[in-house]
C-alpha cells in the first residue's frame, strides 16, 4: 500500500463532445474543446509547473508559472487559461520558460519561511516541489519587509490558519466559492497587503466559514493543514472508502499512518461528492476512537444490575438462550430485531435473514419507519420502484428545482454545495417549507423565486394546489401521460385535482400561503424544461407522509419531469445506508428487493437459499413491537446500530416499552440511550473497521472498506453469524462480498452487483442487471418499474392532522437538523463539531416571544400532550409566529418527549414535523428531564462498576 | 393511547387516505388490501375482533373493509 496520490490535471475537464488535435512538445493530443493546454498536457504525462491550478476549481491565471510558448503566438500565455485548438503547436519547456518560472520561484520564496524539514506539507507540499521542478538554487533577494510574522489563527478545531505560508494563489477562497459556495473567503488588501481573509479579517470560527475543508485541501503549502497532521505527519497509505454520516455517501480516502487514521479526504474520483466533502465526513471521525467504546461484550439480568463483562462466547450464548427461553415462553413471534441505516448492506441483510429465517418471523424493522418509509411507499405505488429516480449530477441539467421539506445545506452539504453552484448558474428556485431554510435568502448569490412559507403539517393542500394550477391552466405535457402513464389513473387524478376546492385562492386559508404565489410557483415548474423535485423529511414525517410522496410523484408525471436528466423525483435520504437497509429487506412485510412476504414464488425462493420455512405473513413494525411489549407479547429485540429510545417518538412510550420486555440487546460502539435499558451489550464496529457496501440517496453502491481492526475483535456482520448460529440457524460467511453474492443471486435488481464489479468501477448505482450492466444512473427512461409498466396516478385528499392547536397548546413545533451535529448526535456528540453546536435550542419567533417574556438564551419550556421538556431559546425570524423549532441531537433536551405518537397511515413513520405545544418560561429543566438526568448517571455507573469488575 | 384505540385510529387513517376514490367498493378493497399487506396477525385479529363487537370508533369505509378482510381471510 502507498499514499497513491491523485493526479491533478490542473483544470477541470471540460464536458464538450467535440475534440481538437494539437502538439505539445513533439507529441500529438486530442483533447476535447475548452480543455485547457495545462490538462491536455498532463492527460500525456507533461506535468507544466503549476501553483494557482488545481482541478476542481476554474483556472486563474495569477502565478503564470504555467507559462508556455505557442509556434507563431505571441508571449507566453498561462497554460491554465489557455484552451486548446486545432493545429496548435505548443513548447512547455525552453530555456527562457526556465528563467521564467525560477524568477517566479525566486519572488514566492523570498517571503516564505525556510523551514521545510519541520514543516507540517514537508512532503505534500506543492510549493516545494515546485521549488525542484524550476531548479531553484538562489534567492537572490533580501526583503525588508515579509509575512514571516503573521499570526496564525487556531481558532478552528481541525484546521490551522498560518498566514506566513501563505502565497495568496487564492486556491482556498476559489474552493470556498465555486466548490462549497459560501464566500467566506476573500483576498484582502492590494499588492504585498493583500491576504487571505475569513470573512471581514475575522477568525474563522467567527466567520461563515462552515469548515467542509474544501479550502484545506486545495491549499498547495501548509497554510491551511489539518491539525492531525500537524500532530501527527503525513499518512504513508491510503484506502478509499465510504463516509457513514449522510445519505450523500461520501467517497473518501482514509489517509493512514499504520492503524491511525490520519485525514479523511474526499476522493476526486467519487461519483457522489467529485472531491467535495462537509465538516462531518471531512474531519468528525474522532469518535471513531473515542474513549467511550466499549469493547467487550457485557451481559446483565436486570436494567437496575452493574453491566458484567464477559467473553464473545458468554455473551453470544446467553443472547441465544434468552431468546431462544422467550420464544418458548411466549411464542415464535414474542421476538424480533431492528437492522441499521448505519451499518451496511450485507450486515443489514444478515440482521433481517436472522430474523426471518432464524427467529421465524417477520418481526423486523428498520430506522427507516421514522424517516423515509412514505418514500419508499409512496414511490413504489406510483413509479414501481421505492427510490429517487435520478443521480445528483442530474441536478446540473435543472432548470427549476423544488425543493419541498429538505434543508440541503445543513442536512446533504455536500449535494447542497452542488446545487447551489447549479443555482448560481442561473437555475430557479422555489422553496416550500415551514421555515426559512438557508437556500431560501441565506446563500450568497443564491435567491429563491417563491418560498412558500406553508403552516406545518399542510404539504398536501399545497401539492394539491399546484397541481390543480397545472391541470386548469393547461400546463400538462399530457403526451408524456397518456403514454407513460396508466390513463384511466390520469383520467380520474384530473377530475379529482380539478376540482375547486384544490384551488390556490381555497387552499389559502389551510397552508397560509398567498395563492398567486403558489399559481406563480406551478406555472414556473411547470414550464421550465427540466423541472426537479427535491425532498426530505419535511414531506415524509407527517401524517400524511406517504399521500404527500404520492401527491409529488403525481405533479412530476403530470408535468413530464421524469425519465430524463435533470428533472425527476429525488428524495434526500437521511442516514447513509437508508436506501440499502431498505432494499435489503428490512421492512416486515418485504424480501430484500421490495417483494412481499406473501408473494409464494419469492418466498419459495429464499426458503429455498436459505433452507428455512418462512412466515407468509407481515411481521410487527417498530411502534407495533413498542405496543406489543407492552401487551406482554413481544419479549426480546436485538437491536443493530439504532438509538430508538433517543429517535423514536414519544419518549414514555418507549421506555416503558423497553423495559417490560426480557431480554434487549443491543449491538452498538457507544452505550447509547437504548443500551440503558439493555440486558445484553454487544460491542460493534465502526465504518472504518469494517468490510461492506452502503447505498446512498441516488441508489449508488459503494464499497466500505475496513482501514482499521475492529476494536471489539468483530466486524458486525460477524457478530449476527455468531449470534445466528448460537440461536441454531447456521451461518458460514467468510467475508462480505459472499453475502453480497447472495444478496445478487436472489435480487433482480442486484443482480449483476459484485464486489468485483464496485473495484472496477468504483461504485454502481442499482438497478444492476443483465440489461443494465454498469447500473443505472436515471430511472424510469423508457417505462415505469410498475408491472404494466405505466405510471400511476393516486387521488390525494388532503386531510388535517389530528394534533391541532388549541387554546392549552397553540403552537406548532416542528424539528429538523443542523449542519455539524448528526442525527442522535453519539457520532457527532464525541467530536470537536460541538465547537458549532453544543445543545439544542428552541427557535422561537420574536413575537411569540415576546408574548411569553422570553429573551435570548432564557430556559424555555415546551409541553405537548405527549410530555414536556426545557431548552434554551433562540430568538429568530426564520420561523413564523406560531410556529416553533428545534434540532434533536443531544439526548438530555429529550425533544421526543414532547412529540407524540400520530404518525403516516400508510407506514407510521412518526409525525416528528408536527406536535402541538405550549412554550412558557421557566427557571429549571422539567420533570423528565431531571429524572433522565438521575438515570443515565446511574446507568453509566452501573457500567463503570462492571468494567472496574472485568 | 392504548392498544385498540391506536388500531382504530390507523385503520380511520387508512380509510381516510382511499375514502378520496369516489367507488367506495374500490376504496373498501384499497383499505382492506393495505391492512392485509401491512399489519401483523395479532393486529388484524385484534380490529377484526372489535369489528365484530360492534366496531365502535371505526369509520364507515374502515368498517366495509375490515368486513371485507374477514371475507378474504381466516385470522
Amino acid at each position: 500500500m502507498s499514499i497513491n496520490k491523485e493526479q491533478d490535471f490542473g483544470t477541470p475537464a471540460s464536458t464538450e463532445g467535440q475534440t481538437v488535435s494539437l502538439e505539445i512538445d513533439g507529441f500529438a493530443v486530442t483533447a476535447p474543446v475548452g480543455t485547457s493546454i495545462m490538462r491536455a498536457a498532463a492527460s500525456i504525462g507533461i506535468d507544466i509547473p503549476k501553483l494557482c491550478a488545481t482541478d476542481s476549481i476554474e483556472p486563474f491565471g495569477s502565478c503564470r508559472l504555467c507559462v508556455v510558448q505557442i509556434e507563431g503566438g505571441r508571449g507566453m500565455p498561462a497554460s491554465c487559461t489557455t484552451p486548446v485548438a486545432e493545429g496548435l503547436k505548443v513548447c512547455t519547456q525552453n530555456p527562457r520558460l526556465a528563467d521564467v518560472r525560477r524568477g517566479i520561484m525566486e519572488l514566492y520564496i523570498s517571503d516564505h519561511p525556510l523551514d521545510c524539514l519541520t514543516c507540517a506539507a514537508n512532503g505534500d507540499c506543492e510549493l516545494q516541489d515546485m521549488a525542484g521542478a524550476v531548479g531553484l538554487r538562489e534567492v537572490r533577494y533580501n526583503p525588508v519587509e515579509t509575512h514571516l510574522h503573521a499570526v496564525k489563527d487556531e481558532s478552528n478545531p481541525y484546521f490551522s490558519f498560518d498566514p506566513s505560508k501563505c502565497i495568496v494563489c487564492s486556491r482556498c477562497v476559489r474552493a470556498c466559492e465555486e466548490t462549497q459556495g459560501t464566500f467566506a473567503l476573500t483576498l484582502d488588501g492590494r499588492g504585498f497587503d493583500s491576504k487571505v481573509s475569513p470573512s471581514q479579517n475575522q477568525a474563522f470560527m467567527d466567520s461563515e466559514c462552515v469548515s467542509c475543508g474544501a479550502c484545506v485541501q486545495a491549499c498547495p503549502t501548509a497554510t491551511l493543514m489539518e491539525k492531525s497532521v500537524i500532530d501527527h505527519g503525513q499518512p504513508e497509505h491510503a484506502i478509499v472508502t465510504t463516509c457513514a454520516y449522510c445519505g450523500v455517501g461520501c467517497s473518501f480516502r482514509a489517509e493512514m499512518k499504520g492503524e491511525q487514521v490520519i485525514r479523511m479526504v474526499p476522493h476526486k474520483d467519487g461519483k457522489a461528492n467529485h472531491g467535495h466533502s462537509c465538516v462531518k465526513g471531512r474531519f468528525a471521525f474522532g469518535y471513531a476512537t473515542h474513549k467511550d467504546r466499549i469493547t467487550k461484550p457485557m451481559i446483565r439480568a436486570s436494567i437496575k444490575d452493574a453491566w458484567q463483562e464477559v467473553s464473545w462466547e458468554e455473551a453470544i450464548n446467553h443472547a441465544a438462550s434468552e431468546f431462544k427461553r422467550i420464544q418458548a415462553k411466549y411464542g415464535k413471534d414474542s421476538i424480533g430485531g431492528v437492522t441499521s441505516s448505519r451499518c451496511t448492506n450485507e450486515e443489514a441483510y444478515l440482521v433481517q435473514k436472522l430474523i426471518r429465517a432464524g427467529f421465524g418471523n417477520n418481526n423486523v424493522d428498520t430506522c427507516a419507519r421514522v424517516c423515509h418509509s412514505p418514500t419508499g411507499y409512496g414511490l413504489k405505488q406510483t413509479f414501481g420502484e421505492s427510490s429517487g429516480t435520478q443521480d445528483f449530477d442530474s441536478v446540473m441539467k435543472s432548470d427549476v428545482i423544488l425543493v419541498i421539506g429538505a434543508n440541503p445545506t445543513d442536512g446533504h452539504p455536500v449535494f447542497g454545495s452542488m446545487m447551489k453552484k447549479r443555482l448560481r448558474q442561473g437555475a430557479k428556485l422555489i422553496v416550500v417549507d415551514p421555515r426559512e431554510i438557508d437556500l431560501v435568502s441565506n446563500s450568497p448569490h443564491i435567491k429563491a423565486s417563491y418560498h412558500l412559507k406553508l403552516r406545518p403539517g399542510t404539504n398536501v393542500a399545497i401539492i394539491n394546489a399546484l397541481a390543480h394550477v397545472v391541470v386548469t391552466e393547461n400546463l400538462m405535457d399530457e403526451t408524456f401521460a397518456l403514454e407513460r402513464c396508466d390513463v384511466a389513473s390520469f383520467e380520474k387524478w384530473k377530475t379529482f385535482i380539478t376540482q375547486d376546492y384544490h384551488s390556490p385562492e381555497n387552499s389559502e386559508a389551510i397552508t397560509g400561503v398567498p395563492a398567486a404565489d403558489v399559481r406563480a410557483a406551478a406555472r414556473l415548474y411547470a414550464t421550465a424544461n427540466n423541472g426537479a423535485i427535491y425532498y426530505g423529511l419535511g414531506v415524509t414525517e407527517h401524517s400524511q407522509g406517504s399521500t404527500m410522496v404520492i401527491g409529488i410523484a403525481n405533479l412530476a408525471m403530470a408535468t413530464g419531469n421524469l425519465g430524463r436528466d435533470g428533472v425527476g423525483v429525488n428524495p434526500l435520504r437521511g442516514q447513509n445506508n437508508v436506501q440499502g437497509s431498505c432494499d435489503m429487506g428490512s421492512f416486515p412485510h418485504e424480501y430484500p428487493g421490495y417483494r412481499h412476504v406473501s408473494d409464494a414464488n419469492t418466498r419459495a425462493l429464499f426458503q429455498q437459499a436459505w433452507q428455512a420455512e418462512l412466515s407468509p405473513e407481515p411481521g410487527l413494525r417498530i411502534p407495533n413491537m413498542f405496543d406489543a411489549a407492552l401487551d406482554k407479547t413481544f419479549m426480546g429485540m436485538y437491536i443493530e446500530g439504532e438509538d430508538i429510545a433517543q429517535s423514536d417518538p414519544d419518549t414514555q412510550h418507549v421506555l416503558a416499552a423497553l423495559r417490560a420486555m426480557e431480554c434487549v440487546v443491543v449491538q452498538d460502539i457507544f452505550l447509547n440511550e437504548t443500551a440503558k435499558f439493555a440486558h445484553v451489550f454487544l460491542p460493534g464496529a465502526s465504518f472504518l473497521e469494517k468490510d461492506g457496501t452502503f447505498t446512498n440517496a441516488e441508489r449508488r453502491i459503494s464499497p466500505v472498506r475496513k482501514v482499521m481492526t475492529p476494536l471489539a475483535g468483530y466486524q458486525d456482520w460477524e457478530v449476527t453469524q455468531l449470534l445466528s448460529n448460537a440461536m441454531g440457524y447456521p451461518m458460514n460467511y467468510s467475508h462480505p462480498s459472499e453475502i453480497m453474492a447472495e444478496i445478487a443471486s436472489l435480487t433482480p435488481s442486484f443482480s449483476g452487483v459484485s464486489y468485483e464489479k464496485i473495484d472496477e468501477l468504483g461504485s454502481v448505482q442499482w438497478p444492476c442487471n443483465e440489461q443494465t450492466p454498469v447500473g443505472t444512473p436515471i430511472m424510469h427512461t423508457e417505462t415505469f418499474m410498475r408491472d404494466n409498466g405505466k405510471g400511476l396516478f393516486m387521488l390525494t385528499e388532503f386531510v388535517a392532522t389530528a394534533e391541532r392547536t388549541n387554546q392549552k397548546f397553540p403552537l406548532i413545533l416542528t424539528t429538523g437538523r443542523i449542519l455539524s451535529q448528526y442525527n442522535v448526535g453519539a457520532q457527532t456528540r464525541r467530536t470537536a463539531n460541538n465547537a458549532w453546536h453544543s445543545e439544542d435550542r428552541l427557535e422561537i419567533h420574536p413575537h411569540d416571544a415576546e408574548d411569553r417574556g422570553l429573551k435570548n438564551g432564557d430556559w424555555a419550556g415546551i409541553k405537548s400532550r405527549a410530555g414536556e421538556t426545557v431548552l434554551r431559546a433562540l430568538i429568530s425570524e426564520r420561523v413564523q409566529p406560531g410556529v416553533v423549532y428545534t434540532t434533536f441531537h443531544f439526548p438530555e433536551s429529550g425533544a421526543n418527549v414532547i412529540t407524540t405518537d400520530n404518525s403516516d397511515w400508510a407506514t407510521n413513520c412518526p409525525e416528528y414535523k408536527v406536535t402541538a405545544v405550549q412554550v412558557s418560561k421557566v427557571s429549571q429543566h422539567s420533570e423528565w428531564q431531571q429524572e433522565y438526568q438521575k438515570f443515565s448517571e446511574n446507568q453509566l455507573e452501573l457500567l463503570e462498576q462492571g468494567m472496574a469488575n472485568g | 393511547m392504548n392498544k385498540i384505540d391506536n388500531l382504530i385510529k390507523m385503520a380511520n387513517d387508512i380509510s381516510n387516505f382511499f375514502n378520496a376514490d369516489p367507488d367506495k367498493e374500490l376504496a373498501a378493497d384499497g383499505v382492506a388490501k393495505h391492512i392485509m399487506r401491512g399489519w401483523e396477525p395479532r393486529m388484524r385479529h385484534d380490529i377484526i375482533n372489535h369489528y365484530q363487537q360492534g366496531g365502535s370508533g371505526l369509520s364507515d369505509l374502515a368498517k366495509m373493509a375490515i368486513a371485507k378482510l374477514i371475507a378474504q381471510t381466516k385470522v
